[in-house]
């Protein structure tokens, strides 16, 4: 394990860029799937169709491919993914201030992907209220906009917790991607780099990749455990 | 959908016409921001022309038979890994959910009338490998499966094991991975039963084992199918992390192809399709055999007299036995 220490900086440099993208891509997911939830349970068709869309081909499709779009479907439109460069985010975050766009492909990819997810789990909660407390809302004259903010989505967002967790979780996991598609210096690229580039020994660097994801995701996953046993019990 | 439309009043004639009239707008505006913003660099680099599509769409091109080719050999790499991998982790997860539950059962048992020192060793190893069996599905659970893989790929021939041909490498990444999901939900289908059944099985005598074999594994399974088909249509997307180690599925090959012809974008969106297609054509049938495995409880709930409310919860995390209300 001796490799994994002498390069102890690698990886917590790329730990932290890992974060630092799983916490951007989640934010960006929770908008991108709220949206698209509350388009598929809005009153107009259309829209309807268009959320449907989207979650379909999103839940369908490969994530590589995702990645695949946004990292060589982008630059063809002309676009270097800037209006990410947002002034005071960008200090903060400096990756995604800089001129190579790879970290802001890989946001813009695992949001949009994430993003589908999201909004089954928010549907989901939504489903999980019982139809009474939106009939009553109805019934005292409260519109669909109101009805969603102060009787449904209140109660939703409890019973959506857990499978929320849950798509995080597989996001984070989907984030070691983005090492493969030209994001330098997270956590599986600067692992893989010091396997393919430094020749250090393969297992000890893998595993050291390995507990890197797994301190993100273990301790997420046992919050979450417990979370729905007490709610279990509370039933 | 039901469910959904609680939300709001049937819409009137007057909303009917703004949502028209809204939707002619809106879609007028998306088709000039498409042109603008998509359709204009797009032709710009010459991506609509037939040089970049001919191979694909035109049967007279000099490609378009070898091309095609290749996205079949590529397809039916993918599938080969895909139905090895699922075949194999379901065989392995379904053991591994037997041994937690069995470990489980055992860890409690006190082995009264052995001597105290053998007692004593066997509930040790009992719960020695009740903690081994579920660090591993922890370990496993908390990894990206693309880690799991190069990690195989990377690491077994470091240590000397070579298993010959790509492909078993990637099988290998994905049964780790799956074997663990599968068991974690089959785990969950046995433990979330009606506790009644358990102690009925007990009473007529039936060991651990047998309890688990006889009666609670075929529930689980029934119950949980879709969850199971749900994720043959992961498994089938996580094939796609061959292209990383270079097994020839079908994104390697498109790959390949890409730098041939030099058509990513066009090549891309007809691979996308295909999964699309192939995907949500499994979808469709998780969600046929749910509403068939809905329908049949339901059915039987209403001969056995008191008809059982409508569930509140989605049909998704109805299937997931948090409260199994029938059968008690």
């Amino acid at each position: 394990m001796s490799a994994v220490f002498d390069n102890l900086d690698v990886f917590l440099g790329g730990f932290w860029l890992t974060l630092q993208l799983c916490f951007l891509s989640a934010i960006g997911a929770l908008f991108v799937g709220t949206i698209v939830a509350v388009m598929r349970i809005s009153p107009v068709p259309p829209l309807r169709a268009i959320g449907t869309a989207y979650v379909t081909v999103f839940r369908n499709i490969p994530l590589t491919i995702v990645f695949f779009f946004s990292a060589f479907g982008l630059p063809a439109l002309g676009s270097n993914a800037d209006f990410l460069r947002i002034p005071v985010v960008d200090t903060i975050f400096s990756r995604m201030g800089i001129d190579l766009p790879y970290f802001r492909f890989a946001i813009i990819a695992l949001s949009l992907y994430t993003g589908a997810f999201v909004c089954e789990a928010l549907r989901s909660g939504i489903n999980a209220v019982p139809a009474g407390q939106a009939e009553a809302a109805r019934a005292i004259g409260l519109t669909f906009g109101q009805n969603l903010r102060h009787v449904v989505l209140p109660q939703a967002w409890k019973a959506a917790v857990v499978p929320l967790g849950s798509v995080i979780i597989a996001m984070i996991k989907n984030s070691a991607l983005a090492g493969f598609f030209g994001v330098v210096g997270d956590l599986s690229n600067s692992g893989y780099a010091l396997i393919t580039v430094n020749g250090e020994p393969t297992i000890p660097i893998m595993i050291g990749i390995s507990l890197g994801f797994l301190i993100m995701t273990v301790p997420l996953g046992v919050l979450l455990d417990r979370i729905e046993k007490r709610r279990a019990v509370a039933r | 959908m039901s469910q959904q439309t609680i939300l709001y009043d049937a819409p009137g004639p007057r909303a009917r016409r703004i949502t028209l009239i809204g939707s002619i707008v809106a879609g007028a505006l998306i088709l000039v921001g498409a042109y603008f913003l998509v359709y204009r660099p797009l032709d710009k680099r010459g991506e609509f022309t037939m040089d970049k599509w001919g191979p694909l769409i035109d049967p007279n091109n000099e490609y378009f038979g070898q091309l095609w080719q290749r996205i079949a050999d590529g397809f039916q790499a993918t599938l080969t890994a895909a139905a090895l991998a699922v075949v194999a982790s379901l065989l392995c997860g379904t053991l591994l959910a037997m041994a937690r539950l069995q470990l489980k059962a055992m860890a409690r048992r006190r082995y009264v009338g052995l001597p105290t020192a053998a007692a004593l060793l066997l509930r040790a190893l009992t719960v020695a490998l009740d903690w081994i069996s579920r660090i591993f599905v922890e370990v496993f659970r908390g990894l990206p499966v693309v880690i799991t893989i190069v990690f195989v790929w990377l690491g077994l021939p470091a240590a000397g094991v070579d298993l010959g041909n790509l492909l078993w490498y990637l099988v290998l990444g994905l049964v780790l991975y799956n074997t663990v999901v599968i068991a974690e939900i089959l785990r969950s289908g046995m433990e979330g039963l009606p506790s009644g059944q358990r102690e009925a099985a007990d009473a007529v005598g039936l060991s651990t084992g047998q309890t688990i074999r006889m009666i609670l594994l075929p529930q689980a399974f029934r119950i949980m199918l879709p969850a199971l088909i749900s994720q043959l249509v992961v498994v089938l997307k996580d094939t796609s992390l061959g292209f990383i180690i270079g097994y020839e599925e079908i994104l390697r090959v498109t790959s390949q192809i890409v730098q041939f012809l030099n058509n990513q974008i066009q090549m891309y969106v007809v691979v996308g399709a295909i999964y699309i297609l192939v995907n949500y054509a499994l979808s469709k049938l998780a969600g046929y055999v749910q509403h068939r495995l809905a329908r049949g409880r339901r059915a039987r709930n209403l001969n056995g007299g008191g008809a059982a409310p409508e569930p509140a919860v989605a049909p998704e995390v109805a299937a997931v036995p948090a409260e199994p209300t029938d059968r008690a």
